[in-house]
C-alpha cells in the first residue's frame, strides 16, 4: 500500500461552523444534521447555555447556544443561524452557530495541538487545531460539550425531603 | 465464541432462566398442594435446561449447582424417592438460590456463596451422599486424571436436535491430545441408510491432564441423545479406590476469570430487557401499516391536478380513513408493550406461604384477572407496592386461627387479588376477610404521634386515610415483616408516582379492601394545557381536582416565605409554576391568574397559572433520553404545531416545594 492511499484512509472529514469570526470543526461522524434555526422550549434549572429542547422527529433534543458555552456574548439569530444536530455515545444534543461553512479533509498528522492562548474558547473543548488554506480552523472535542453528569452529580448529592422523612 | 458475543446470549439466557425459575417455582408450590406427577417432569425440564445452559453460557457453578437439583429431582421422576414437603422445601430454596446466582450474574459477581455451598450439601445429603467438605475434596481429586477413554454413542435423532457430534469432538481436541475410533458396528446397509440420522459412534482416548467436569461439560446439551460412557485410563493413585463419582464439581478458577469478563460487561447487560410479543400482535400491526401505505398512496394522487368539489369529499374521506388508521396503529404499538399481570401475581403464592408459616396462621390465596393486561413498565413497579399490601394483610389483617374460632370464622382466611380493567384504568384490589382496621387503636396512635388531635366528627373513611401518614403503624411488636412504620405511605408514593391512587375500606371484623387504580400506560397520559407567561406546560388530569378563580385577597403570606388559601375549609399552601419554573412575563397578581388545585404525594396543594387552554392527550416523551432528569418535570410531549411542551409532574413540585421550605 502506498504512503498516498494509507493517509487517505486515516483521514476525517468535519464539518467547520462560524463562531464569533473563527472557523471551528466538528467531525462530521458526530454531525446528524443541520437544520436553521427553530424557537425551542425552555427547560426549568438548566446552565445558562442550555436554550432548551426541540422536537426532532418525535425525540426531546436539548438545544445549547455555543457562544454561551464558550463563554461569548450572545447575538440576535440571523437567517444563517443554524442548529447542528451531534450525537454522542447514543445520545443527541443540538448546538446553535452562526453559520455552517465547509466540509474539510483532514489527515491525522495534519492536526496540531492547540496552544495555550490566542483563543477566545477555553481550550478543554478542542482536540487541535489545522490549517485550510490561509484559515485556521479549531477542531471541537464534542464530547465535552454538554457535560450532562456535573449536574446529576449535584442532583444525587441531594436526597428527597420526602425520603428522608420515611426513613426517620 | 467472542466474549461479547457470549454476552449477548448471556442476557437472553438469563431472562429465559427466570422465566424457568418461576414455572418451578410455581410447579413446586402446586406440587405442595398435591398436583400430579406431570408437574414433576415440568420442574425436571426447567432445571435441565437452566443446567445446559448454564454451561454452554459460561456459568459453571450454576450448570453443577443445578446438576445437584437435577439428580434429585431425576430420582423423583423416575419414581425411586417419593416427593415430600422436605424436599419441596429444598428445592424450594434452591430455586431461591438460582435467582440470586442470575442476580449476581447480571452484574458481574461471582456466583457462588455460602449459601448456595450449604444448599449444595444438602441436596448431595438428600441423595443419600452425605459429602462434608473433606468428601468434596476427594471427589475433586476423582475427577481428575492424565488419560481418559470417552465412548461417545449419538442416538440416531440427534442431528435433528441441531447437535453436531463433529463440533463435540473438535471441542474435546481443545481439552487434550485426541486420539478418535469411529464404531461402524450399528451403520445400517446402504439402501436402509437415513441420512439425516446418526449411526456411527466414536471412541476417543483423551490425553492430558482434564477434569471430568470438563469434558461431562462438552457432551452437557446432548447428555439425554446419547450413550455416554466417559472413564478415567490413568488415576492417580489414591483415587482409584475411591468410588466413582458421576456428579461434576465445581470448576473454580474458571470462574474468577469469568467474573471478571461479566464485570467488563455490566454496562451493557444489566440495563437492557426485552419483552416477548405474540406473533398475532405483530401480524396486526403489519396488516394496520398496510393499510396505513394505501391510504397515504391514495391521498398522495392529490399532489397532482386541481382539487374539485368531487375530489375534495374523496379527500376527505381518505384523511378521515388516515387518522382511523393512525389511531389504531397507536394502540396496536401500544398493546406490544401490555403484559398480563400473573407476572406479579405468580410471586404471591410462595410468598403467602412463607409469611403465614412463620406467623403460624392459614391463609388461602385467591387470584382473579391473572390475564389482566398492562404496560410493562407499569408491571415492573407495581410490584413492591403490591408485596407491601400483600404483607400488611397477612401480619396486620388476617387472624390467627384461634382467633378466627372465637370471631366465628373459618380457621383458614381468604386473601384474594383481584385485576381488572375499569374505564382506561387498571384496578388491583388486594383484599382479605381478617379483622379490618381498627379505628380506636389507629386514633389513639394518631394522636401519640400528633397527627390529630381528636378524632372528633372523622368519619370511618378519614381515619382508614390516617394510615397512609409517613412514620404511622399500629402494630404491636415490630416483627421482621411489617411494623417498622415505613409502610403505607411509601405504598401510596410509589402508586402515585405511576399515576395511580390507593384507596381503602375497610369494616372491622370482616377485613379490609385495598384499591389501586393505574393508569393502563405510562406512555400517553390525559393532560390540561396550563399558560405560564409564553410558555405551555401539561398538567396530568388526574392530579387535578378542581380549578378556582379566586380574589385577590383570598391568599394569604405567612412567615417564612409561603402563601396559603382557603379551599373548602382546608388551608392549602401555593405553589406559582412561574416561580418553581422561573418562568418571565407572567401573570403574578392572584385575582388575574388561575389556581389549579391538585393533588400530588398524598397533599393536596394549590398550582398557580395564568390560565388553561385546554385538554389534550400528550404522548410521554423521555427528557432523560438525551438530557437528564429535571426537577418537577415528569417528561416532555409534543404538541399539535410541533413544539415541545413539559409535563408537570406534581408529586416533584410538591417535593421540590418542601425542600425549598427546609432550606
Amino acid at each position: 500500500m502506498s504512503d498516498n492511499t494509507r493517509s487517505e484512509a486515516l483521514q476525517s472529514q468535519y464539518l467547520t461552523v462560524n463562531l464569533a469570526h473563527e472557523e471551528y470543526g466538528i467531525d462530521i461522524l458526530a454531525v446528524r444534521e443541520i437544520r436553521g434555526w427553530t424557537p425551542v422550549t425552555r427547560i426549568p434549572q438548566a446552565p445558562h447555555y442550555v436554550l432548551g429542547v426541540l422536537n426532532l422527529r418525535g425525540a426531546i433534543v436539548p438545544v445549547i447556544d455555543m457562544r454561551l458555552r464558550f463563554g461569548l456574548e450572545r447575538e440576535a439569530y440571523g437567517t444563517t443561524t443554524v442548529t447542528v444536530i451531534i450525537t454522542v455515545v447514543g445520545r443527541n444534543f443540538g448546538v446553535v452557530v452562526d453559520a455552517v461553512s465547509d466540509v474539510l479533509d483532514v489527515t491525522p498528522d495534519a492536526i496540531r495541538p492547540v496552544p495555550d492562548m490566542g483563543t477566545t474558547v477555553d481550550t478543554q473543548y478542542l482536540k487541535g487545531l489545522t490549517a485550510a488554506g490561509e484559515r485556521m480552523v479549531l477542531l471541537l472535542d464534542v464530547d465535552k460539550l454538554l457535560q450532562p453528569q456535573d449536574a446529576q452529580m449535584l442532583e444525587a448529592a441531594l436526597p428527597a425531603v420526602s425520603d428522608v422523612k420515611a426513613v426517620a | 465464541m467472542s466474549k461479547a458475543g457470549l454476552a449477548q446470549f448471556q442476557q437472553v439466557f438469563i431472562e429465559e432462566s427466570l422465566e424457568g425459575l418461576d414455572t418451578m417455582e410455581s410447579s413446586l408450590l402446586a406440587l405442595d398442594e398435591g398436583g400430579d406427577g406431570e408437574l414433576v417432569h415440568t420442574i425436571f425440564r426447567a432445571a435441565h435446561s437452566i443446567k445446559g445452559g448454564a454451561a454452554t453460557f459460561g456459568f459453571p457453578e450454576m450448570s453443577s449447582f443445578t446438576h445437584e437439583a437435577e439428580s434429585l429431582l431425576d430420582e423423583v421422576r423416575s419414581g425411586k424417592r417419593a416427593i415430600d414437603g422436605s424436599i419441596i422445601e429444598l428445592l424450594l430454596r434452591t430455586v431461591d438460590c438460582l435467582r440470586g446466582m442470575f442476580a449476581r450474574a447480571q452484574v458481574g459477581e461471582p456466583l457462588n456463596d455460602t449459601v448456595a455451598e450449604g444448599l449444595r450439601n444438602e441436596l448431595a445429603a438428600a441423595m443419600g451422599r452425605g459429602t462434608p467438605a473433606a468428601a468434596v475434596q476427594a471427589r475433586r481429586d476423582v475427577d481428575q486424571a492424565d488419560a481418559w477413554t470417552v465412548r461417545f454413542r449419538p442416538h440416531a435423532g440427534m442431528l435433528a436436535s441441531g447437535n453436531e457430534p463433529l463440533r463435540l469432538i473438535r471441542e474435546l481436541a481443545g481439552l487434550g491430545k485426541l486420539q478418535v475410533t469411529p464404531e461402524f458396528d450399528k451403520l445400517p446397509a446402504f439402501a436402509a441408510l437415513e441420512p439425516t440420522e446418526c449411526h456411527i459412534g466414536w471412541t476417543i482416548e483423551l490425553t492430558g491432564p482434564v477434569k471430568r467436569a470438563d469434558i461431562k461439560g462438552v457432551f452437557d446439551w446432548v447428555e439425554d441423545e446419547c450413550d455416554l460412557v466417559i472413564e478415567a485410563k490413568h488415576v492417580v493413585a489414591e483415587v482409584a479406590a475411591a468410588p466413582a463419582a458421576p456428579v461434576a464439581a465445581p470448576a473454580a478458577p474458571a470462574a474468577v476469570a469469568d467474573a471478571g469478563a461479566a464485570r467488563a460487561q455490566r454496562e451493557t447487560s444489566a440495563e437492557s430487557s426485552s419483552v416477548r410479543v405474540s406473533i398475532d400482535k405483530i401480524d396486526g400491526l403489519i396488516n394496520l401499516v398496510g393499510e396505513l401505505v394505501i391510504t397515504q398512496s391514495m391521498l398522495d394522487t392529490f399532489r397532482e391536478g386541481d382539487i374539485d368539489a368531487a375530489r375534495l369529499a374523496v379527500l376527505e374521506q381518505g384523511l378521515a380513513q388516515l387518522a382511523r388508521h393512525t389511531r389504531e396503529l397507536q394502540e396496536s404499538v401500544m398493546g406490544i408493550r401490555m403484559l398480563p399481570i400473573a407476572s406479579v401475581f405468580n410471586r404471591f403464592p410462595r410468598m403467602v406461604r412463607d409469611i403465614s408459616q412463620k406467623l403460624g396462621k392459614q391463609v388461602k390465596l385467591e387470584l382473579i384477572g391473572e390475564q389482566t393486561e398492562l404496560d410493562k413498565t407499569v408491571l415492573e413497579k407495581i410490584g413492591d407496592p403490591m408485596v407491601h399490601l400483600v404483607r400488611n394483610a397477612i401480619d396486620h389483617g388476617l387472624e390467627t386461627p384461634d382467633k378466627r374460632r372465637a370471631a366465628g370464622k373459618g380457621d383458614t382466611g381468604t386473601l384474594t387479588l383481584k385485576a381488572s380493567h375499569r374505564g382506561g384504568n387498571i384496578v388491583v384490589e388486594v383484599s382479605d376477610d381478617g379483622a379490618g382496621l381498627n379505628r380506636d387503636a389507629i386514633v389513639a396512635k394518631a394522636i401519640q404521634r400528633g397527627i390529630i388531635s381528636s378524632s372528633e366528627g372523622m368519619s370511618d373513611d378519614a381515619v382508614a386515610e390516617l394510615i397512609f401518614q409517613p412514620g404511622f403503624s399500629t402494630a404491636a411488636v415490630t416483627t421482621d415483616l411489617s411494623g417498622r412504620g415505613v409502610g403505607m405511605d411509601v405504598v401510596r408514593r410509589n402508586v402515585s408516582d405511576l399515576g395511580g391512587t390507593v384507596a381503602i375500606r375497610s369494616t372491622q371484623g370482616n377485613g379490609s379492601v385495598f384499591t389501586i387504580t393505574l393508569p393502563l400506560t405510562l406512555a400517553i397520559i390525559d393532560g390540561l394545557t396550563a399558560a405560564v407567561g409564553e410558555e405551555r406546560y401539561i398538567v396530568p388530569l388526574v392530579s387535578i381536582v378542581e380549578s378556582v378563580q379566586l380574589k385577590a385577597d383570598a391568599v394569604r403570606s405567612v412567615v417564612g416565605g409561603g402563601e396559603l388559601f382557603r379551599f373548602r375549609g382546608e388551608y392549602l399552601p401555593v405553589i406559582r409554576l412561574h416561580d418553581a419554573f422561573a418562568c418571565e412575563g407572567a401573570v403574578h397578581a392572584i385575582d388575574e391568574g388561575l389556581m389549579v388545585v391538585v393533588e400530588g404525594d398524598g397533599s393536596r396543594v394549590g398550582l398557580f397559572v395564568d390560565g388553561l387552554i385546554g385538554q389534550q392527550q400528550a404522548v410521554v416523551k423521555s427528557l432523560e433520553a438525551n438530557y437528564r432528569r429535571v426537577q418537577g418535570v415528569s417528561g416532555a410531549t409534543i404538541l399539535a404545531d410541533g413544539s415541545v411542551a413539559l409535563i408537570v409532574d406534581i408529586a416533584g413540585l410538591v417535593r421540590m416545594q418542601g425542600r425549598r421550605k427546609a432550606a
